[in-house]
């Protein structure tokens, strides 16, 4: 079965180990440890550290189609957003007549545009079922219909990233009307609870960081899953030579759909685990620029190695926490030199570097990338 | 052409009318049937009223100068390019022009590149296992199980071109020859009906062309194989019927040896190399 | 203003003549007897009185005029002199000699007689000083003078009009002064001719006077009103399209320059250089920093920023090419990452260095103002000089790649390295040259842009996605591609706006352009041939 098969991989094993480790030993010091303990994790933390994990999940999102498919997306931003926009919907209506305006029906921000009812677009969205339903299907509806038309086109390579930041840029042209019924500017915010839960309660955020945690994980094995199998070594087939593909009778338009709407999906459920935890979605996680951050998590962590891709997400948003609160005019030269000096100096990363120095201090049992265990059984 | 010629043309054959998914159909001759082809890039004629028939089991050599049109021909029988005019048939079923990349591969036309082109990422082993006839949708190839069968099947071929020892290497390290051998040898995973060699030996030593030459005859009968070959030592050694294109259309056709006596070839061809 | 003997002569004969009420006496009035009858008039001779200061073409005769109808001309009891009141406020009132406009100091307004007027020779005032300008020589101020009367002319001066208009050497003018009547005409006579004349006018008075035709109760009158109405809308909607048109030519020729250079880079080169966007706004700071050194004289400033934001934009694009670009061959999506990074620091640069905030580039007068075609169409000249110059730069950079040897050697570099190399062709210099040229070229758009939008940190953001759409729409490696797509692009956003608005039309071009890749994924003019396929 390809999900399992990760399972029995011993980096996939790894992974989960120290994911689920680090999951527990959080949770234990947010919980056990007293306020005043120098080890006691805040509940601002723990929520700072899920924020990564959402990120780390879009980054593993984004590995998927620019490592395996050689598909730099520029664009996944708008299926993050897109999954936030549906959880955020969800926790809109879940608000009730609680709002400012008090209106049982009807989000704040609508009353206050003297809409008289709900869109039709806002149907079901009260019922958790549904809305969760959305943040997978919305992202992948979106993905489907243009990766449908870009690769049936055979669009690739630097046009098909051009048309890709084009898409988010006119999303977030879009949501930032208000005539669209998102909240315009604002976006969705001031939510309440989830599922019954209030979101201002540590126990909450505790729960959802948890939840984040879990959802990577399973992330992780599915995109493992993928690209352990023969699926993915034909994936990696058409990033390298899609002709060739093509003249050896697979659908190469096909494989790239699949691969784009799962990892799009992916996406949308680390945008719909950001909301709630951030408290806020709004058109800016649409804009090119947080789309193209992402790339560069993936860039540093290292292509086509998942867990590089989490690596460099935590990273750099660390770094970016660190940066914004000391020196916030310093963070953008960081990051322009963080994009220029990765990619001409480190093409492989943070896992190239730990690979090469894996191989240079073992010369044995390397991890389970292709290229290693063969060269180290030669 | 208008529609009312297209429907009065007598040996039309409609679409409708033409299963497609059955098994190749050559019980009425040929395997491959191009008739009257044009293709033009820009207004340079590439390929010009191009006639070829290639029977079942048949090796043919296609021989012509640079320019002559021959790796454009292989683009059309596979797909990659749409010809401007003519029809393109292989066996007497299936119409060429209408089908994708994916799908003529899979009706079982092969083709190995002129220039070599393994997928450098993958080992030797999984560049064979990918060419490997199988169900190659999407949702068969993400849950697809090696079984022994297979695993015999690419160790059988592995050895057929010699590249056992270096089967879990990346094929990026191969050299030149062997990734024409690699080449070759997913072509014969693939168990193609029609299988197009373009410059099978470039790059390779005396001794691997002999074996090239060897593995090429060997084929011939059970499946048919078109060789696209500048080297002429090689052709002869292997040729059976010879194909010379010029301009983008058939020059000469017969033995090599009628072929080389041919004044019109000598002028246009050997006698530039001879 | 002073108008020549002759003409006042002229003038006079012609009032004279026309306007029985001037009688033959005023003929050879001082100034002095000019204003003395102004000022013994009785209400009824008040008319004649002011209609004599109008046409005697004095100097002063406006301000006189002026200060008669706002109550400010009075006359010294002691001494009869008239005088223009400056200050009525308190007791004591500032003075002027009103012949020679010589300050006289205060006066008790006690000593001072104010000449009176009624509100129907006010009305009438009005009228005049509104013809005063018709008199004069320049044309200019007739004109606008002219245009001036449309909806003022009332039963006081319609003769006077009317008089003009047979006088009156320019066309120009002449049809003016037809509007200006025909306007009176139709709201007060209900005139059938004059309905006539002003189905061709496009100023809105006149279509209001025609609405008021409309709503009248004669059908002839409602009819030819309606008929005139509609031709006017025929010719509204002409020159509306013209003028979207117009926007749009100008929307697309920025879009040409900030593209032209990205066709060079990345069409030509094939590389990806996100900065792009970052050289525009390098070249349009240069404009602002030119104005900064070149105070009071922004003309010549941004003249000398034409070369400047070239060479600015062009030196950091050497020192991107060299510093990145150059260990990314052949890796164009890794081009691209590393040149984004470069766009961030020099934005943050320019934010950290000059300031977060927009900066003003001045306009010089020469580019300011605008070309007025008629009463709906005028052209600003600004965008007008930014369509000339894309064209330029368009027609330099097609003659440098077709016509110089550095184009030659670009040409030969692009379709074969090697074998360019081989014929001695130094391929490095040719990468530098090339994409110091493609992002000059950025520089002279942002050099342009510093005229039309705001100068900051995010101007080239702005432009970037655009930018690459362009090229893509056009076909990559076409410049004639990337000028059809800009201006056509240009022209597209331009004719949704109205009823799309600005929003809604660049996401209605985006998704245009995205399905548009779809289905022709080379662009409009693609490259064909063996060569483009490998």
């Amino acid at each position: 079965m390809w999900l399992t098969r990760p399972l029995q991989e011993r980096s996939t094993q790894l992974f989960l180990g120290i994911l689920f480790f680090a999951l527990i030993v959080v949770t234990v010091l947010h919980l056990a440890l007293p306020e005043g303990n120098p080890l006691h994790v805040s509940a601002y933390t723990v929520t700072l550290l899920g924020k990564y994990l959402c990120y780390a999940l879009l980054a593993v999102a984004v590995d998927l189609v620019w490592g395996y498919l050689g598909i730099l997306s520029l664009g996944h931003g708008a299926f993050f957003a897109l999954g936030g926009y549906a959880m955020g919907m969800y926790l809109m209506r879940q608000i009730g007549d609680r709002g400012t305006y008090g209106d049982p029906i009807l989000p704040d921000f609508m009353v206050f545009l003297n809409w008289q009812e709900l869109p039709w677009y806002w149907y079901g969205f009260d019922m958790a079922w549904f809305a969760f339903a959305m943040v997978l299907l919305a992202p992948g509806a979106l993905a489907l219909v243009f990766g449908w038309l870009a690769f049936r086109s055979r669009v690739t390579g630097v046009y098909l990233s051009i048309i890709t930041q084009a898409l988010t840029f006119a999303l977030m042209l879009a949501f930032f009307r208000n005539e669209m019924g998102f909240g315009g500017n604002n976006g969705l915010t001031d939510f309440r609870d989830i599922l019954g839960f209030n979101l201002r309660t540590d126990a909450t955020r505790l729960g959802l960081f948890i939840a984040t945690g879990i959802a990577l994980a399973i992330g992780y094995v599915v995109c493992r899953g993928i690209v352990t199998s023969k699926l993915g070594r034909v994936s990696v087939a058409c990033r390298d030579a899609e002709a060739r593909t093509r003249f050896l009778g697979y659908r190469v338009e096909r494989v790239q759909l699949f691969v784009f709407v799962v990892s799009a999906m992916l996406a949308g459920v680390a945008g719909a685990l950001y909301v709630p935890q951030v408290g806020i979605i709004n058109p800016s996680e649409f804009s090119p620029i947080f789309s193209i951050e992402i790339v560069v998590w993936v860039a540093l962590g290292g292509r086509a190695t998942l867990y590089g891709a989490v690596i460099g997400a935590i990273l750099v948003n660390y770094a970016k926490t660190v940066f914004t609160g000391v020196m916030p005019d310093a963070w953008l030269f960081a990051l322009g030199a963080l994009f220029v000096l990765v990619t001409v100096f480190l093409p492989q990363g943070i896992a190239g570097l730990l690979r090469k120095r894996r191989k240079s201090t073992d010369d044995g049992s390397g991890p389970s990338e292709s290229s290693s265990t063969s060269e180290a059984t030669a | 052409m208008s529609i009312m010629t297209e429907l009065a043309a007598r040996d039309r054959v409609f679409n409708f009318l033409t299963p497609t998914d059955s098994p190749v159909d050559v019980r009425h001759g040929p395997i491959l049937y191009l008739e009257d082809v044009n293709v033009s890039f820009d207004g340079f004629r590439a390929i010009n009223n191009l006639n070829l028939t290639i029977d079942d089991g048949e090796l043919r050599c296609i021989i012509g100068p640079n320019g002559a049109g021959k790796t454009t021909m292989m683009d059309i029988i596979t797909g990659k390019t749409a010809p401007d005019t003519g029809s393109v048939w292989f066996g007497s079923r299936h119409n060429l022009l209408t089908m994708s990349e994916p799908d003529i591969a899979s009706l079982g036309i092969g083709r190995k590149f002129q220039k070599p082109t393994v997928f450098e990422a993958l080992t030797v082993f999984e560049n064979l296992e990918l060419a490997m006839a199988a169900d190659k949708r999407v949702f068969p190839t993400l849950t697809a199980q090696m079984k022994p069968k297979h695993r015999e099947r690419i160790e059988e071929v592995l050895e057929t071109i010699n590249l056992q020892d270096l089967r879990d290497r990346p094929a990026g390290i191969l050299s030149h020859g062997q990734k024409q051998w690699l080449e070759i040898g997913m072509l014969l995973m693939q168990k193609p009906r029609l299988l197009l060699v373009d410059e099978p030996v470039a790059g390779m030593t005396e001794q691997e062309m002999e074996r090239t030459a060897e593995l090429l005859t060997s084929l011939a009968g059970k499946q048919s194989v078109v060789v696209v070959e500048h080297d002429m030592g090689f052709v002869r050694s292997i040729a059976r019927k010879v194909t010379v294109l010029h301009q983008g259309s058939v020059l000469a056709e017969g033995s090599m040896d009628q072929v080389s006596n041919d004044p019109e070839v000598i002028k246009v061809y050997l006698g530039e190399e001879a | 203003m002073s108008i020549p003997r002759w003409l006042t002569f002229f003038l006079m004969v012609l009032l004279m003549t026309t306007a029985g009420t001037v009688s033959a006496q005023q003929q050879d009035q001082t100034p002095e007897a000019l204003l003395e009858q102004l000022a013994d008039a009785s209400p009824r001779d008040t008319e004649a009185a002011i209609k004599a200061i109008a046409t005697s073409g004095h100097e002063r005769a406006r301000a006189w005029l002026e200060a008669y109808g706002n109550n400010r001309i009075s006359q010294v009891e002691a001494t009869g002199r008239i005088v223009i009141v400056l200050n009525n406020r308190g007791r004591d009132w500032e003075v002027a000699d009103a012949l020679t406009g010589e300050n006289l100091g205060e006066m008790s307004r006690r000593d001072l007689d104010r000449i009176a007027i009624n509100n129907a020779v006010r009305r009438q005032l009005a009228g005049v000083l509104a013809m005063l300008d018709l008199f004069a020589k320049d044309v200019a101020v007739r004109e606008a003078a002219a245009l001036d009367l449309l909806g003022k002319v009332d039963d006081a001066i319609v003769e006077e009009v009317t008089a003009r208009i047979e006088e009156e050497p320019d066309a120009g003018v002449r049809n003016r002064l037809e509007e200006a009547l025909a306007i009176y005409q139709v709201e007060e006579q209900g005139s059938l001719d004059a309905i006539e004349v002003l189905s061709g006018s496009l100023h809105p008075r006149a279509r209001a006077a025609l609405n008021s035709a409309v709503a009248s109760e004669d059908p002839a009158r409602k009819a030819a009103a309606e008929q005139a109405l509609a031709s006017i809308q025929q010719k509204l909607r002409l020159n509306n399209a013209a003028e979207t048109l117009y926007f749009g030519l100008s929307l697309g020729s920025v879009l040409v320059l900030a593209a032209i250079g990205l066709a060079i880079t990345f069409g030509v080169m094939g590389v990806i250089n996100m900065a792009h966007g970052e050289l525009i706004m390098l070249g349009a700071y240069t404009t602002w920093g030119m104005q900064q050194l070149l105070p009071g004289q922004p003309g010549l400033a941004l003249i000398l920023s034409i070369p400047a934001g070239f060479l600015v934009a062009a030196l950091a694009g050497i020192a991107i090419e060299r510093s990145v670009i150059q260990f990314l061959k052949g890796r164009p999506l890794e081009t691209l990452l590393a040149t984004f990074g470069v766009s961030l620091i020099l934005q943050q640069l320019v934010r950290t260095v000059i300031s977060p905030l927009n900066r003003t580039v001045v306009t010089p007068e020469w580019m300011s103002g605008s070309l007025v075609i008629n009463d709906a169409l005028s052209l600003t000249l600004n965008r007008m000089y930014v369509i000339g110059f894309a064209l330029l730069v368009f027609t330099a950079l097609m003659l440098i790649m077709r016509r110089t040897r550095l184009g030659l050697e670009v040409r030969a570099v692009t379709q074969n390295r090697a074998m360019a190399r081989s014929m001695g062709i130094k391929a490095t210099r040719v990468d530098i040259m090339t994409f110091a040229l493609g992002s000059g070229v950025a520089g002279l758009a942002g050099v342009a842009l510093s005229q039309l939008t705001n100068v900051g940190p995010n101007l080239g953001q702005n432009y970037i996605i655009d930018s690459f759409m362009v090229v893509v729409f056009g076909g990559v490696g076409n410049l004639w591609g990337t000028l059809v797509a800009g201006l056509t692009l240009g022209t597209i956003n331009q004719l949704l706006e109205p009823w799309a608005g600005a929003v809604l039309a660049k996401i209605i071009v985006l998704v245009f352009i995205i399905l548009f890749i779809q289905k022709r994924p080379k662009g409009l003019f693609p490259q064909k041939g063996r060569a483009a396929e490998g």
